[in-house]
């Protein structure tokens, strides 16, 4: 009986998650250029760490990815879904940032002739941050962590260098300390889609785990950028250029503001960050989640810059 | 064996070689609690007894994995040293405090790095020699926060630069400040696979603060304290002019500074 029960149940989870394999969405939203859209939410067992944008751009002999998602599993049903759009060999897998649900998928790709692409101080994010990823994720995930590695990038991006896929060319940016210290964005020149990482955040609130003043000035710099749409690294897809900047910037511009005046009137960090961006709430999806955390690291920061 | 059975077995192993068993079947084990080894360890497993002689004043959940905030109060001007100790962290023992005989410290706020849902504990000793606790519980935070350094260019770049406040104190008699040192105080990292480079741990070990030449409080602390050690605290006036610290690292380092204490307000 147990025995039957726990079949039904093994059945019951295997079924789910070939649902959601078979819902593994990947649009060509410009020549050649490949998007899968995340859940808006945490990672979780259901959602298998799905909850990032991630990307593809294929030349005329190459493929390059643009991040690998939050688990092995979902990684594999990205190359599934890329090997009904082109039989052209995967060479470069371009991590935008050290953030579980960007590289835990990292290790499905690992194999001759791929490198793995990121900024400057990815190895070093990874190296500090890694095996606690690695633990504290279990939980979330549960075994939808299986197999999920540390891959380490083979190729450093100083501050730009220019990938060639045959054809196209792609060009890879390299950030100062904004949404975290090891942001890359990848520019496809042929079609104007800008790959923003989590330098974007769309729907979702914005996170800040490199430097809060960081991320307002690389903002707008961004935004000079000449492309004409973005994938962002949360929200929806594919949004227009540069106008999708506005509302990220508007809650990162309150945050500050409010941080300021709290630290001038001598209030501490834990109340300062229960008040701090408060104004922002209903714009946002997981406001909650992630608010205070941004405004203690905010305060923390600030605390410097305010006579 | 009958086909069916057969054929239902080659599932269950396709299934469990897919992965998909693994979490149905497996639990993952409460943690071992750690503060019976903690207490043999750091106190020498002396008796406490469960108070609030210093009052330990802890959010519920962690926002941010690297800087939590937590403060320790003092409900007695017998209380000769405090000290805080994350359970669960690679390195329990945040920061221990001895506190100025005549000090009168009233509060000491700091930040620290919590790694996972964790209890925390206060212990302090009073001049008459017994120990006393207070415990919270902090659930660990989520999302990709994790207790490393932010901006480790940045914190290496400004290394042993100070910072000094004054507050209004709502304490009568007491005077409300703080001191803030840049310092990554990072736990270390094995940087590649390839190479095995190690970093070692590099972190503030020791802060004395004092008004004039009388101590106000001396802490000894380690990796699970946030990067930039910030102290806020009260303390009753001596009178002197000026307030001076000198912090030391683990790599040798001594920072020193000296700051003029405002008018009392």
């Amino acid at each position: 009986m147990l025995r039957c029960v726990i079949l039904a149940l093994v059945f019951a989870v295997s079924c789910m998650r070939l649902a959601v394999a078979g819902t593994f969405s990947l649009e060509e939203i410009a020549p050649g250029v490949f998007a899968h859209q995340g859940q808006t939410a945490l990672m979780n067992q259901q959602n298998l760490g799905d909850i990032a944008n991630i990307g593809a751009i294929v030349g005329e002999n190459a493929v390059a990815i643009i991040d690998t998602g939050g688990s092995v599993i979902e990684a594999r049903m990205f190359i599934a879904a890329m090997q009904q759009k082109t039989s052209l060999p995967i060479r470069y897998v371009i991590n935008t940032h050290a953030h579980p649900d960007h590289v835990f998928g990292n290790a499905a790709f690992v194999g001759p002739g791929v490198d793995f692409v990121g900024h400057k101080n990815l190895a070093r994010a990874l190296a500090s941050r890694g095996a606690y990823y690695l633990e504290g994720f279990r939980a979330a995930l549960g075994d939808a962590i299986e197999g999920v590695k540390i891959i380490e990038p083979t190729v450093v991006v100083d501050d730009r260098l220019t990938l060639d896929l045959g054809g196209r060319k792609i060009q890879l940016r390299a950030w100062r300390a904004a949404h975290s210290d090891c942001d890359l964005t990848i520019l496809d020149e042929k079609t104007g889609t800008l790959f923003s990482g989590d330098l974007l955040f769309l729907q979702h609130v914005p996170i800040v785990d490199g430097s809060l003043l960081g991320f307002l000035e690389v903002a707008d710099e961004l935004a000079k950028i000449p492309a004409s749409r973005v994938v962002p690294g949360h929200g929806p897809m594919v949004a227009q250029w540069p106008g999708a900047l506005e509302g990220e910037r508007a809650y990162l511009s309150r945050l500050t503001g409010d941080l300021r005046s709290a630290i001038k009137k001598g209030d501490n960090v834990a109340d300062a960050a229960r008040a701090a961006g408060q104004s922002e709430r209903d714009a946002w999806s997981l406001f909650d989640d992630y608010n205070a955390r941004n405004a203690t690291a905010g305060f923390a920061e600030l605390e410097w810059d305010t006579p | 064996m009958s086909k069916t059975v057969s054929k239902r077995l080659t599932t269950v192993a396709m299934l469990a070689s897919l992965g998909f068993l693994h979490g149905v079947a497996a639990q993952t084990p409460a943690p071992p609690d750690p503060w019976p080894d903690l207490v043999r360890d750091l106190f020498q497993s002396r008796a406490m007894t469960s108070d609030e002689i210093v009052a330990l004043e802890a959010p519920v959940r962690a926002e941010d994995a690297a800087i939590v905030p937590m403060t320790l109060h003092l409900k007695s001007r017998d209380v000769g040293s405090a000290t805080l100790v994350i359970d669960q962290n690679p390195m329990p023992m945040a920061a221990s405090f001895k506190f100025g005989e005549k000090a009168g410290v009233g509060y000491v706020a700091i930040r620290v790095r919590v790694n996972s849902y964790t209890n925390v504990h206060a212990v302090s000793e009073t001049r008459d020699g017994a120990l006393h606790s207070q415990v919270k519980f902090v659930k660990a935070a989520g999302g990709c926060s994790a207790p490393a350094v932010k901006n480790l260019d940045e914190a290496a770049a400004h290394i042993g630069q100070m910072k000094y406040r004054e507050f209004r104190s709502e304490e009568p008699g007491r005077r409300e400040a703080q001191i803030m040192i840049r310092h990554p105080n990072s736990s270390g990292m094995q940087m590649d696979q390839l190479t095995h480079l190690y970093i070692p741990a590099h972190y503030v070990d020791r802060v004395d603060v004092r008004q004039g030449d009388d101590l106000i409080f001396s802490m000894e602390g380690g990796i699970s304290l946030s990067e930039d050690p910030n102290f806020r605290f009260s303390y009753s006036p001596n009178g002197a002019k000026t307030i001076s610290v000198e912090a030391h690292d683990t790599k040798g380092n001594v920072f020193k500074q000296e700051w003029p204490i405002g008018e009392a307000s």
